[in-house]
């Protein structure tokens, strides 16, 4: 069996506003193997993206709170002190954000920008540490490394500057890369490549990967298991196989369903979930999909646990709808609106 | 650079001798002249001459000190008030000037980092509060209340003064009488600046500090330092270059006027000062010349200085 390399245990991230308690992260639990690529998937505000900064210890302020615990190989990430976290970023666990046209400092070199990640770890020569940049920068698919190495990240393509932030995620051969929404900012066609990219390198690099994202056709290519989250919850959880042929709550099926599909007959409308996520400072009561939910009845005044509901174990749940009824009426919503007959 | 400068020279000219009403001869020529005394004024100054010619006159005049090929007091660029040659009254006045200018833009920039950094660092604590009421004290403060009142209260009054008051000692003639003297003036001079330059680099690193690149600087596990210096002072310090260059120019170039003036530093911005009790114009144009050539010159510094600091603006 794979080595275990992060372990999250009930996770809550709370801050402290002027509007009040922000519950960004509720209840969070995964664990993470060697090799293995889990799949972060939400709408904007789900706490996809405050669960991966909490890994690397990025969101502590005074104004946080933090319960549960995140255990990177045996150590609790959540109550290490801040001088010896700092190894474990950008070393042991990396992370790639959203969009690397601002995730680049402009006034440094890219070539600079990678050996400075290398310097602070490892004991090198700068002389090495650039010769090393070089090298990643080929790995991920640079063309003339050599000489793109003094380039300034505003004269590189966004793609390749995507590439740049992997080749120094990847600097100091990191066990856990985390991805928030690497490709959203790029086209459609570079998307793909650098999905294809991170895949590749998670198997030289022997790591494991968590990919955050809105787009669940993002997961499908390279996730091997599956968490949805919707505010700050985890409200579904599978392996990709399981999530996808036998989704179980609502909201997945909501998620399913407005991604257009070519396996399928075309619906005329796309399926939209119908209302706003709720504010986390004033969570409904009971499910928190509730409000949205065109399935919600009395029981759902209570939120419900997320368990294993169906015969595949690993396959957990947050929704109090009898399986049988699942299975009949979320192909309506998967489906699309008014779907035609082939 | 060349062609802003023709211009600025045009435009002093127009303001200062096209413009004023009535002939300047007349006024040169004191009360109840005679006429012969006034068509005299107009031909040896050239007066009667058409105003290209004129232009061309002064400004052989502001560059050479002297017209070519005369050696006449009319020559030149001359005070309509004492007959004193305005570059060389200008030229005189700038040890003072620059030794105050220089001292106080080192102190301000110096300070005003160190104020800058120290109330983003601490962003909402008391220590940036007090600094930012501080520097809002310092920023309207006028130099001229300020500059008389620590005359009055540290030089004049006490029995034993704590420091010298006024005048200008050469640095070659005495270097700690020079500095001794000038403590008040910088001070003085760089008080506003401090507060300025403080609020505006706490503001740039405030937004600086939420940057992306600044979450992946502490993403690769930099220390906060680090992430401090290298990442969000770097970029925050590219707005004050152009400040900085602006206003040291402006100084330079007479704007220290009220400084030196409460002082009795017999600088340029004094001359500028006692030319316009006299309202005596060809000094005043001088040191208009003066002035927009630092101007222009340290505009033109920075803007390359810019280039250095921020890779995106350079042409490829």
């Amino acid at each position: 069996m794979a080595e275990r390399l992060l372990e999250v245990k009930g996770l809550k991230v709370r801050f402290a506003t002027e509007d009040g308690v922000v519950r960004a992260v509720d209840g969070v639990d995964f664990e993470l193997d060697r090799g293995r690529v889990l799949g972060i998937v939400g709408e904007s505000g789900s706490g996809k993206s405050v669960t991966a900064l909490t890994l690397l210890g990025l969101t502590r302020d005074k104004n946080t709170k933090f319960e549960g615990e995140v255990v990177y190989k045996g150590q609790n990430l959540l109550d290490m002190p801040e001088a010896k976290l700092r190894d474990v970023r950008g070393n042991e666990i990396a992370m790639i954000f959203q969009d690397p046209m601002t995730s680049l400092n402009p006034v440094y070199k890219v070539g600079d920008q990678i050996a400075e990640a290398i310097l602070t770890h490892e004991k090198v020569s700068k002389r090495a540490a650039r010769q090393h940049a070089v090298e990643l920068l080929r790995r991920v698919g640079i063309p003339n490394p050599q000489q793109r190495v003094n380039d300034y990240p505003h004269q590189f393509s966004g793609g390749m500057r995507q590439r740049a932030m992997i080749a120094m995620a990847l600097s100091c051969n990191p066990d856990v890369l985390i991805a928030d929404e690497p490709t959203t900012a790029l086209d459609v066609t570079i998307q793909a490549q650098i999905l294809e990219l991170i895949d590749a390198l998670k198997d030289d690099f022997d790591s494991a990967v968590i990919l955050i994202t809105h787009d669940l056709g993002v997961v499908a290519d390279v996730a091997d298991e599956v968490i949805v989250m919707y505010a700050g919850r985890v409200v579904e959880r599978g392996s990709k196989r399981g999530l996808f042929y036998d989704p179980q709550h609502p909201y997945t099926w909501g998620l399913l369903g407005s991604i257009p599909r070519l396996d399928r007959p075309k619906p005329k409308k796309l399926h939209s979930i119908q209302g706003q996520p709720p504010s986390l400072i004033n969570l409904p009561q009971g499910c928190k999909f509730r409000p949205r939910c065109p399935h919600a009845f009395d029981k759902c005044i209570q939120e419900p646990e997320l368990e294993n509901r169906v015969s595949d174990r690993g396959h957990l749940d947050r929704c109090w709808l009898p399986v049988d009824e699942k299975r009949s009426v979320r192909e309506q919503t998967i489906g699309g609106e008014a779907q035609e007959v082939a | 650079m060349v062609a802003v400068l023709f211009m600025v020279s045009l435009l002093v000219f127009v303001v200062f001798i096209l413009i004023p009403g009535g002939d300047p001869a007349e006024r040169m020529a004191g009360k109840n002249p005679l006429p012969a005394n006034i068509t005299n004024i107009r031909k040896q100054w050239g007066f009667d001459q058409p105003f290209y010619v004129q232009y061309g006159r002064m400004m052989q005049k502001a560059f050479t000190g002297l017209a070519p090929g005369s050696h006449s007091e009319y020559a030149v660029l001359t005070s309509f008030q004492n007959r004193q040659n305005v570059v060389h009254e200008i030229k005189r006045g700038l040890p003072a000037t620059f030794s105050l200018c220089i001292g106080a833009a080192l102190i301000w920039l110096v300070f005003g980092i160190l104020v800058g950094v120290i109330s983003a660092v601490t962003a909402g604590r008391w220590s940036d509060r007090l600094i930012t009421t501080l520097a809002l004290v310092g920023i309207s403060m006028p130099v001229f209340f300020l500059g008389i009142v620590l005359r009055y209260f540290l030089a004049e009054k006490p029995a034993h003064p704590l420091f010298p008051d006024g005048e200008y000692v050469p640095l070659s003639s005495d270097p700690a009488q020079w500095a001794y003297h000038l403590i008040l003036p910088w001070f003085c001079l760089s008080v506003l600046f401090i507060g300025f330059y403080g609020r505006v680099l706490r503001s740039n690193m405030l937004d600086v500090m939420n940057e992306e690149y600044v979450r992946t600087a502490r993403a690769k596990g930099l220390t906060p330092r680090r992430v401090l210096q290298r990442h969000v002072l770097r970029n925050s310090l590219i707005p004050i270059v152009s400040l900085f260059a602006l206003d040291f120019a402006a100084v330079i170039g007479g704007a220290a006027i009220l400084t030196e003036t409460v002082f009795d530093l017999k600088g340029v911005g004094w001359y500028a000062a006692q030319s316009v009790g006299d309202l005596d114009l060809p000094p005043i144009m001088g040191v208009t010349l003066y002035g927009s050539f630092f101007i222009v010159v340290f505009s033109t510094l920075a803007d390359v200085f810019y280039a250095y600091l921020d890779p995106r603006i350079r042409p490829t």
